[in-house]
């Protein structure tokens, strides 16, 4: 009746410790299991937020209520677990594992352009806390971007080097984007600790898969609607482009390479790197190997 | 209530698609159900008649149409869905009736209207249609009217397109007859019945931005007889009750009506469980009822700091909220009904159980809707779930309920004791025995 879904499974969340197991005696070890047996409860039910609003991004027109609840129990958990300490030490541990998985040679240099040009950008010092629909973060695309590099520049430098602003701005319709990816792909690296050395810990996963969330959460409530383009694209265009060398030949051909695709959906983005080519409505088998890798992902990155 | 409730006309129709909404007309003569395809299909009553007074009371097929079409948003590269979220009536004015039906985007006034006549005798075609060659006719003739079999048609009157931007989750027709308010997740917006180019917005809680949004719209229906009124729910469990007289954009509501959390049952569950699903105003215009995860509530329209009553629909489920939280159970929307004088509310649960409870003398029946239990005519048994260890002969185990049978939908007859519940793609009509 039940489907299998996550490793752990909440028992009951109600449940209060047993009043009487602290032992005098051993005050520390039963609170400690207590304190790690919820921990672990919490975790699954974070984890299994994640992925349903992983999930929610991924259908063709997610339903609004759905994410924004969803959305909002991770805030909370996200809340509860900055108040106990647990929120830091995760951020931490996620940052040195990225920065240990990271650094593989395809890595798209146009990237690191972008990621520079956001710090200029954003001019943001500390990182923010995690709101439940923020602007912050890898999508969760960058992530699959990282297993899947070998679909070609195009869907890797897709995913970043959309206009590297907030959210609000665009790059011209002129290209004929769909404006909703803009606020899909852009990216703010705010949140990531080590956001000066765009090398590694920046674009992938950086902002680990908790505060992907935020970014997948925002760009299901950015892409529902489209929004008044910015009163002159030029100037945006110009800043984009202002450090771009030629010999970024990777962003030319990417932003030709989106002139020339047909018109996809926001949605459609995260089909097109798995399927290897853009198709206007989302595949159940597509989304089940993205999330397989990303349930991959997660085991390696998360939790013990 | 009494407890026998019989069967009518049980599975009087089984359409291919599952059923997404059920609504009576204001007089009970009608009963329509729309479905997941687009489809409407119209139930009439069967008149009663002395050499067969048991006859009375059953509903068989009138009209079925398609409202509406699956289409394609090109701007966006989105499908829209043809499924019908609601219908609503319009009081009969005239012979024919009328009725507003919506799916995501877009709301149509259809015109359900009999004929029973038709034209013959025409001069430029034959009585096939064929066209005449005009040069044969010799002597003109006039058409006349000549009795034929009964025909229903269904006309769509008005199509209102092009207002929502989110997803269409009510529509609610007002007592003035000339309007109607069509509601998404940010916004209400107020119609003429007449005039489909434009519409006034008269809510809009869309953040500007949209990173802050932490709270959707669910429902939102007009006050039976205060014309100026209505109410609208939100995911964060309260209601606003608006006057639209105050001011033209209803932004700030008159009363808010909200319980507080209680704290020794808080969870992670506790905002999702708490986000309304349903409110329908009572009859009378006094009460406002509302539906959330596990309970149902009547509100008295004059004390907004707490309900008048509270149900439990279901509390069985409060100690698995993280399963149907992990199956998505949780985000079931599930309606919630008054009988026609405001005395008993039913609602819908799972394992195709729906509850009813009596506000007066505060009785509680749980009914199935099964094909197994719902030969015409038959009594239906009340049905019991245990919590745990012992289970008696005919009881329910908590484990044992089938989470992919709910009812979500369901109408009672404005006057008498007959109610349509929808499982699934099954209809059932049930009504009190009669003595």
């Amino acid at each position: 009746m039940f489907p299998k879904g996550t490793k752990r499974k909440f028992s009951d969340s109600g449940d209060e410790p047993p009043a009487g197991s602290d032992d005098v005696n051993q005050p520390s070890s039963a609170a400690v299991r207590m304190l790690s047996s919820y921990s672990l409860q919490r975790q699954s039910l974070l984890d299994m937020s994640l992925i349903k609003l992983q999930l929610c991004h991924m259908l063709v027109e997610p339903n609004l209520c759905r994410s924004v609840l969803i959305a909002n129990t991770v805030r909370q958990i996200q809340e509860e677990m900055t108040q106990d300490g647990t929120w830091q030490i995760m951020t931490q541990a996620l940052s040195a594992a990225n920065a240990a998985a990271q650094c593989s040679a395809d890595r798209l240099v146009a990237t690191e352009v972008l990621c520079r040009q956001t710090e200029a950008a954003q001019g943001e010092p500390a990182p923010k806390p995690f709101p439940a629909v923020g602007s912050e973060g890898c999508s969760a695309e960058e992530v699959v971007v990282v297993e899947e590099e070998d679909e070609g520049v195009e869907g890797g430098v897709i995913m970043s080097t959309v206009s590297p602003q907030a959210p609000t701005a665009y790059l011209p319709s002129t290209f004929g984007i769909d404006p909703c990816w803009e606020e899909e792909t852009g990216e703010e690296e705010d949140e990531d600790e080590d956001s000066e050395e765009c090398a590694s810990g920046s674009e992938e996963g950086d902002n680990d898969r908790l505060v992907e969330d935020s970014r997948t959460a925002e760009q299901v409530f950015g892409t529902f609607e489209i929004k008044n383009p910015a009163p002159s694209p030029d100037p945006a265009l110009e800043e984009l482009f202002s450090d771009v060398d030629a010999s970024y030949y990777d962003l030319d051909t990417v932003l030709t390479g989106m002139q020339s695709a047909p018109k996809m959906g926001p949605y459609d983005l995260l089909e097109s790197l798995s399927s290897h080519g853009p198709s206007p409505l989302s595949s159940s088998t597509s989304c089940r190997s993205d999330l397989n890798e990303l349930d991959h992902i997660m085991e390696i990155i998360v939790g013990s | 209530l009494r407890a026998k409730i019989t069967v009518i006309a049980s599975l009087c129709f089984v359409p291919a698609d599952i059923i997404s909404t059920v609504e009576f007309n204001p007089s009970g003569e009608l009963l329509a159900t729309g479905d997941k395809g687009g489809r409407v299909v119209v139930f009439q009553r069967e008149q009663e008649t002395k050499s067969q007074p048991q006859r009375r009371g059953e509903y068989n097929v009138y009209s079925t149409f398609q409202s509406h079409e699956p289409e394609f948003d090109y701007l966006k590269s989105l499908e829209i869905e043809e499924k019908i979220n609601k219908i609503r009536w319009l009081p009969q004015q005239n012979a024919a009736y009328f009725l507003l039906s919506t799916n995501d985007k877009t709301v149509k006034l259809w015109k359900i209207s009999e004929r029973d006549r038709r034209p013959e005798g025409y001069n430029l075609k034959d009585e096939d249609g064929r066209i005449r060659d005009p040069s044969t006719i010799t002597s003109l003739r006039v058409p006349v009217l000549q009795p034929t079999d009964l025909m229903v048609e269904a006309t769509a009157r008005r199509v209102y397109s092009n207002a929502h931007t989110y997803h269409i989750n009510s529509i609610s027709v007002n007592s003035d007859l000339q309007t109607y308010i069509s509601t998404d997740d940010l916004r209400v917006n107020l119609w003429n019945l007449e005039i489909t180019d434009q519409s006034f917005n008269i809510v809009d809680i869309k953040p500007s931005n949209m990173e802050d949004l932490t709270e959707v719209i669910t429902a939102a229906e007009f006050h039976p007889q205060q014309c100026n009124t209505f109410a609208y729910s939100s995911s964060r469990g309260s209601i606003r009750l608006c006057d639209m007289r105050k001011q033209a954009l209803c932004d700030t509501h008159c009363k808010f009506f909200e319980e507080p959390e209680d704290p020794s049952t808080r969870s992670f569950f506790s905002e999702i469980i708490s986000s309304i699903s349903d409110i329908k105003f009572s009859h009378s215009g006094r009460f406002l009822m509302t539906r959330d995860y596990l309970t149902v509530k009547v509100w008295d329209l004059n004390m907004e700091n707490k309900p008048l009553e509270t149900y439990q629909v279901h509390d069985y489920l409060r100690g698995k909220l993280c399963s149907l939280y992990e199956n998505d159970c949780i985000f079931d929307k599930f309606e919630c009904v008054w009988n026609g004088s405001d005395s008993v509310i039913m609602t819908g649960s799972y394992n195709n159980f729906f509850r009813m409870f009596d506000r007066n003398t505060k009785r509680d029946v749980t009914l199935e809707a099964s094909r197994e239990n719902s030969k015409p005519r038959a009594i239906l048994k009340p049905r019991k779930v245990c919590m745990g260890g012992k289970r008696r002969k005919d009881e329910v185990t908590v484990d044992s309920l089938d989470f992919s049978k709910k009812i979500l939908h369901s109408t009672w007859h404005p006057q008498d004791n007959i109610i349509a519940v929808a499982a699934s793609n099954n209809l059932y009509i049930f009504q009190d025995k009669v003595a």
